[in-house]
């Protein structure tokens, strides 16, 4: 499978990724996280070099390639220690406008993939609500015809980028829960301008990763033409469902990268550190957890990388996905712990950084869906125990 | 015109090398190899020539094993229009080096060969220069800066105390220096590309060169390990101590 041994063309895609994210170094991942200025230069190299595009059609800019591609370079730029304020810069420019692709007409691919595919539109993706949660069909963002149109009102949290953002993806209830047969039926998918006059975005000061910024979104009878719909009205949430498991698969290696990347840096530091006449690193105290993490690292991106090659071979890779986008979490979050671990007070320190890497591990212990709701689907689809949510 | 730019798989230079227990030579095992930087910078410099309009094809050849197509692949995702390997799994010896890129020399009739000064594994600085003595074609090596101009080449030279600037007719060998030029980073649309790019196989037998080893390798050893300094309180005990080393 396509997942697991490297090919030629697999080591040049790292390669290549590894020489832009070589020009970043620690003290531009620190100053960005320090000042959350947005990683403006990372993001045109990455851009100007085509790997926006990587899992996007070469019709419309893209190179055509997989998931398993995409994996590849979202882990390199997080194991070169770029971590998630490197990914989630391009996170969404990687996969985010798919349900363009797949439900979109020609019309609207045309207008809206080329751009997102280069850079040149920042998009942002709209879904979670203050009172809606992870029960996704509870969002009250409601969407209501207008004679050339449609009408959005509502609140959005979390929204990533959004002060940057010159497209939003969002989904809104068009037909009242009350109205539909099931609460996942009546939402539907919209892509349009960002309309500052009608949307108010506020940044959310957070935990890590500073120089993406989250957003709550007031969102006040923003006007958008009725070719902004994506599909059929009514659909959306089914849209968004066919997105979720390469996005867990990308998840699951930026953790492990970022995981990777805090690792690299204590094993180097139990080498240099020397403490009661010998290095640090020649305690098994030491060692054990660091070489726990390595396996427990190497493992969940195996499972990511299988997911992917189901994925890329058009084969149901649900169990698959979650399983790997909670081990990456899981493990990467390990990893940067036992890393600041060994650092002992320099792991606190932000010079050592890994305390920043520490930091954005928790992110994707809880987005874009948290552990508990895995462990849900796990038991429910996978082991056949009755639905608990 | 055609340029012909050869390139070699080494270790990559960010790699700490480890030398055999046996002292026979370094441990390739599981070691992350890339194109050598010079040859990167020769590459490089063809590209940009031929963006110029100063060339019109860019072939590259390798000697070495078969993954050294990869090497050959990374050239041509930088704009490379077609390669050659002649695979062999010995490690060939300059003077074998430079007898195989005569014969391509001769079947391909490129206008220039443009190659890198050394290879950093070997360090050995010989191929360029023996190239141009067996083809009987004028050299400049340590190119700093390359301008083509109808049958004939200006090429500025780093030496010591400063820069010199010859000019050498055409054909000739060229060989780059570090501050040649930044090579680029091999774009996602241009490594697609180098997939479809043709890339002939051949062998040392093909061209009739006997690559056998002229030299022989005694022993490969790590070099001596830096002693730690030490911290003198003041001038008078610095100047104690290099009296007592003898220096001074
Ligand atoms: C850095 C960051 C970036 C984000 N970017 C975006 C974005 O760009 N767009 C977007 O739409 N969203 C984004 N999100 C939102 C993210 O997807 C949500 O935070 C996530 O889905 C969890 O939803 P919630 O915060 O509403 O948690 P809640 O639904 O309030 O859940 C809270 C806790 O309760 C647990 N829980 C709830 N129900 C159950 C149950 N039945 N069984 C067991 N446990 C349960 C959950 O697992 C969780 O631990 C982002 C979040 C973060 C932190």
């Amino acid at each position: 499978m396509s997942g697991f041994l490297p090919s030629d063309e697999h080591r040049a895609i790292e390669e290549a990724v590894q020489r832009i994210c070589a020009k970043y170094d620690d003290a531009y991942w620190a100053e960005t996280d320090e000042t959350g200025r947005f990683p403006e230069a990372f993001v045109a190299d990455m851009a100007e070099g085509g790997w926006l595009g990587t899992a996007m059609p070469e019709e419309f800019g893209g190179a055509g390639l997989g998931l398993v591609e995409a994996a590849i370079v979202m882990r390199t730029v997080t194991q070169s220690g770029a971590g998630f304020s490197g990914a989630s810069a391009i996170h969404l420019n990687i996969f985010g406008a798919k349900p363009i692709e797949k439900f979109g007409t020609d019309a609207q691919k045309h207008a809206w993939l080329p751009g997102v595919i280069s850079g040149s539109d920042k998009m942002c993706f709209a879904v979670t609500e203050p009172d809606a949660g992870l029960e996704t069909s509870a969002i009250t963002t409601r969407a209501t015809r207008t004679q050339d149109g449609w009408s959005i009102t509502g609140r959005k949290i979390w929204t990533t980028s959004a002060q940057r953002a010159d497209k939003i993806m969002m989904l809104a209830r068009t037909t009242p829960r009350e109205e539909v047969a099931r609460p996942t039926d009546g939402l539907s998918l919209f892509f349009c301008d960002f309309d500052r006059s009608a949307i108010d975005a506020k940044p959310i000061p957070k935990m890590g990763r500073k120089a993406v910024e989250c957003n709550m979104l007031f969102i006040e009878d923003l006007k958008v033409p009725a070719d902004a719909l994506i599909g059929e009205e009514g659909k959306g949430f089914k849209y968004i469902l066919s997105g979720l498991n390469p996005e867990r698969v990308l998840f699951a290696v930026e953790a492990v990268g970022l995981g990777r990347a805090a690792l690299m840096k204590a094993a180097q530091y139990a080498k240099d550190r020397v403490v009661f006449g010998r290095p640090i690193g020649m305690n098994q105290g030491v060692q054990h957890p660091l070489a726990r993490a390595w396996c427990e690292l190497e493992a969940a991106e195996l499972l990511a990388m299988k997911a992917a090659a189901l994925f890329d071979a058009g084969l149901d890779c649900g169990a698959e996905a979650n399983a790997a986008k909670y081990l990456g979490a899981e493990f990467g979050f390990k990893a940067c712990e036992a890393a600041v671990l060994a650092h002992g007070g320099m792991g606190y320190a932000k010079e050592y950084h890994v305390e920043r890497l520490f930091r954005e591990s928790m992110i994707a212990r809880i987005a874009p869906v948290s552990r508990e709701m895995i462990l849900n689907f796990v038991a429910e689809r996978v082991l056949g125990l009755p639905k608990s949510y | 015109m055609k340029l012909l730019v050869p390139v070699k798989r080494v270790i990559d230079y960010n790699v700490k090398v480890r030398v055999k227990p046996d002292q026979t030579g370094v441990d390739l095992a599981n070691v992350k190899m890339s194109m050598n930087p010079f040859c990167e910078i020769a590459v490089e410099e063809a590209v940009r020539l031929r963006e110029k309009g100063a060339a019109s094809e860019i072939v590259v050849v390798s000697i070495g094993p078969a993954q050294a197509q990869e090497t050959i692949r990374t050239a041509l995702a930088m704009g490379a229009d077609r390669g050659i390997l002649i695979q062999t799994d010995q490690d060939v010896e300059p003077l074998g080096v430079a007898k195989l890129l005569k014969a391509v020399v001769e079947a391909e009739a490129p206008g220039a060969v443009v190659m890198g000064k050394q290879a950093i594994d070997g360090d050995n600085n010989a191929t360029g220069q023996m190239l141009a003595a067996l083809l009987g074609w004028p050299q400049a090596t340590f190119a700093s800066a390359i301008t083509i101009t109808g049958d004939s080449a200006e090429v500025t030279r780093e030496v010591d105390g400063g820069l010199q600037t010859l000019k050498v007719a055409l054909p000739a060998v060229i060989t780059a220096d570090l501050r040649l030029n930044e090579p680029r980073f091999a774009s996602l649309p241009n490594i697609m590309k180098a997939k479809k790019k043709p890339i002939d196989m051949k062998t040392p037998a093909d061209f009739g060169v006997d690559v056998a080893p002229r030299l022989t390798v005694l022993k490969v050893t790590e070099p001596p390990k830096r002693e730690g300094g030490a911290k003198v309180a003041d001038a008078a005990e610095l100047v104690g101590k290099l009296k007592e080393a003898g220096v001074i």
